[in-house]
């Protein structure tokens, strides 16, 4: 009677992984061998296609404008990680200290993470070629006159305001709910050995808060690379495809532009990049805290 | 109902809103006041594009001058017009509809199928080589960026006949899986396998006992599990836009980027249908505040 109810037990457990497992294998696995299989042809996305061998993978490291992406999303990615990590630290120890109204400034910081990137993207779009133009007529700021995203050489910056303007909302909130695990005996300890408020956040809030450096830095990497709704709002991948991200350029050319082969070689680059930056950074942050 | 009480349930972690220092920190008004203005003051980076957006979706365009007051200034008198004229360029009632659609099947799906998952993993992973295999299987589709899978997603959900709302509440359910699962069958471990015992004296069957007993204990984690998923899908925009491109239906997100053209330089009515677009999602965060920056952390630690 037993043995019969732990073996119908087992049976409900296989049961109820199936569903997902189909979904997943469905949808996630074979699309992504799919797409590997046809980054060794030249298939354009219609028609009939030969095997091409490595032949994409080869064109991959020549060609110029992959280069430019790829250049683009990583200048992209480490100026907004460092300055996102930065700024929701600061933002952080700011609203977990004691302060008033701080639900209510919780709650205003947190906004820009729930809305959407392409609106938002379009919103800024509009301050960025009127508002900053005509401040900058007004009070006679000579690089202020002209839009930053016409801009062949700072285009980038402007998508990178509007970046991290949107990524610090999540980080804030990760920190803070890291600052909180840190009991206040901590702080005690150290005003009664007479730390300096620098000497406090480097000798004993930074350490304890490791654990969360390390989620926030994977989580905002993960998201800068790939970075494409405020690219569709802002600039679409222009001036002179200046601020061409690589998702961006995977969905231009490989949807419209005939590259479907092409850009599915490039697809699984970006894969194998993404894997590889994601355990680099577990590995050195893990070994960051065994050290503290 | 001393029985009951044995069991912990744990609780995930919260970003207390008002935490407990805050209310002593304003019982003995210790407070900074210096970092409370500049902690306001900051907080005009983040309201300034929204109160544009605002001011220039009930402007006339003969009220928008060249200089900045033509723009900033508070409009003259605050007209719907251009409201009504957004929803109707846009089709506004059609898109957002869709959107809660796409976005309620997608939390529906995932409250089911990820937490059964994310159960029965939980349950076996540190006993059975298979399902630790299962987890580990699923989770790595994390690292995977939807740009690879794009593609070749778009050639199959047409094949399927897919290519539609359908088509895309399937592949969010897919994309939040690994997430959820870790989520849900983390937040087994802290659930004693002493509830199921209990109600297998009682004679109900495992399948039973997931759906009267455990999955109604699972409700802090799927709090948190329906606003992650629901953000997610609410914003997306690369997904509808490549799959369900051949049909006439467009998300809210979407239909922005579909009437730009039309918008022209008419940017009243642009921004008009910017902030429609901006309003449901605002609303919800303004009542559930505490759910979502709580789901949200949540979900991101325990991640």
């Amino acid at each position: 009677m037993n043995k019969k109810k732990m073996s119908d037990r087992q049976k409900t457990y296989i049961v109820m992984v199936i569903p997902a497992l189909i979904l997943f294998v469905m949808f996630n696995t074979i699309p992504l061998i799919t797409g590997a299989a046809y980054s060794f042809t030249n298939y354009r996305g219609y028609g009939s296609y030969d095997f091409v061998g490595l032949r994409n993978y080869i064109d991959l490291f020549t060609d110029a404008r992959v280069g430019n992406s790829y250049l683009f999303t990583f200048k992209y990615a480490i100026a907004g990680t460092i300055l996102v990590n930065l700024l929701s630290l600061i933002l952080a120890l700011g609203l977990n200290s004691k302060i008033k109204c701080k639900s209510l400034l919780r709650g205003v910081y947190f906004l820009p993470n729930i809305l959407g990137g392409l609106i938002i993207g379009y919103i800024f779009s509009f301050i960025f070629t009127y508002i900053v133009p005509a401040a900058g007529e007004a009070l006679n700021i000579g690089f202020l006159k002209n839009s930053i995203l016409a801009s062949e050489k700072y285009a980038w910056i402007g998508v990178l305001i509007v970046g991290v303007w949107q990524a610090v909302a999540m980080n804030t909130i990760i920190y803070i709910s890291g600052l909180q695990t840190i009991p206040a005996e901590i702080h005690e300890a150290g005003m009664i050995d007479g730390a300096t408020r620098w000497q406090e956040f480097k000798n004993l809030t930074l350490p304890m808060l490791m654990p969360f450096v390390s989620t926030n830095l994977v989580l905002s990497t993960k998201n800068m690379l790939m970075v494409f709704d405020q690219i569709m709002a802002l600039t679409k991948g222009g001036p002179a495809q200046s601020t061409e991200s690589i998702s961006y350029l995977i969905y231009r050319n490989g949807m419209d532009g005939g590259q479907f082969g092409f850009q599915s070689a490039n697809a699984v680059v970006f894969f194998v990049v993404i894997v590889t930056i994601s355990i680099i950074q577990m590995v050195i942050t893990n070994k960051k805290e065994e050290q503290l | 109902m001393s029985e009951k009480k044995k069991y912990f349930v744990p609780e995930p972690v919260k970003v207390n809103i008002k935490s407990a220092d805050e209310i002593k920190d304003d019982k003995d008004g210790r407070s900074s006041i210096f970092l409370t203005v500049l902690l306001i003051i900051g907080c005009v980076t983040i309201l300034f594009p929204l109160y544009m957006t605002i001011v220039i979706a009930f402007k006339s365009p003969s009220e928008m001058t060249n200089d900045i007051s033509g723009a900033l200034a508070l409009p003259k008198s605050f007209g719907f017009g251009n409201f009504a004229e957004a929803m109707r360029v846009t089709d506004f009632w059609h898109s957002l509809g869709n959107s809660v659609v796409i976005t309620g099947a997608t939390i529906i799906l995932s409250l089911v199928i990820h937490s059964m998952t994310g159960y029965a993993i939980g349950r076996n992973m540190n006993r059975k080589k298979g399902f630790k295999l299962i987890y580990f299987y699923i989770v790595s589709g994390m690292f995977v960026p939807f740009a690879i899978l794009m593609m070749p997603l778009v050639k199959q959900t047409a094949n399927l006949g897919i290519d539609n709302m359908l088509g895309v509440v399937i592949l969010y359910t897919v994309f939040y899986m690994p997430m959820n699962v870790m989520l849900y069958s983390g937040y087994m471990k802290n659930v004693p396998f002493a509830m199921e015992e209990a109600a297998d004296m009682d004679g109900a069957s495992a399948w039973r006992t997931y759906w009267t007993i455990i999955f109604p204990m699972m409700k802090p984690m799927h709090a948190t599990v329906a606003v992650l998923t629901a953000l997610g899908t609410w914003n997306d925009v690369m997904t509808p836009l490549v799959i369900m491109s051949g049909t006439d239906n467009t998300t809210l997100p979407l239909a922005q980027l579909n009437f730009q053209t039309q918008f022209g330089t008419n940017y009243n009515l642009a921004f008009a249908s910017y902030l429609l677009a901006l309003l449901p999602i605002v609303i919800f965060y303004i009542v559930c505040q505490k759910q979502i920056i709580g789901g949200v952390a949540n979900g991101a630690v325990k991640g």
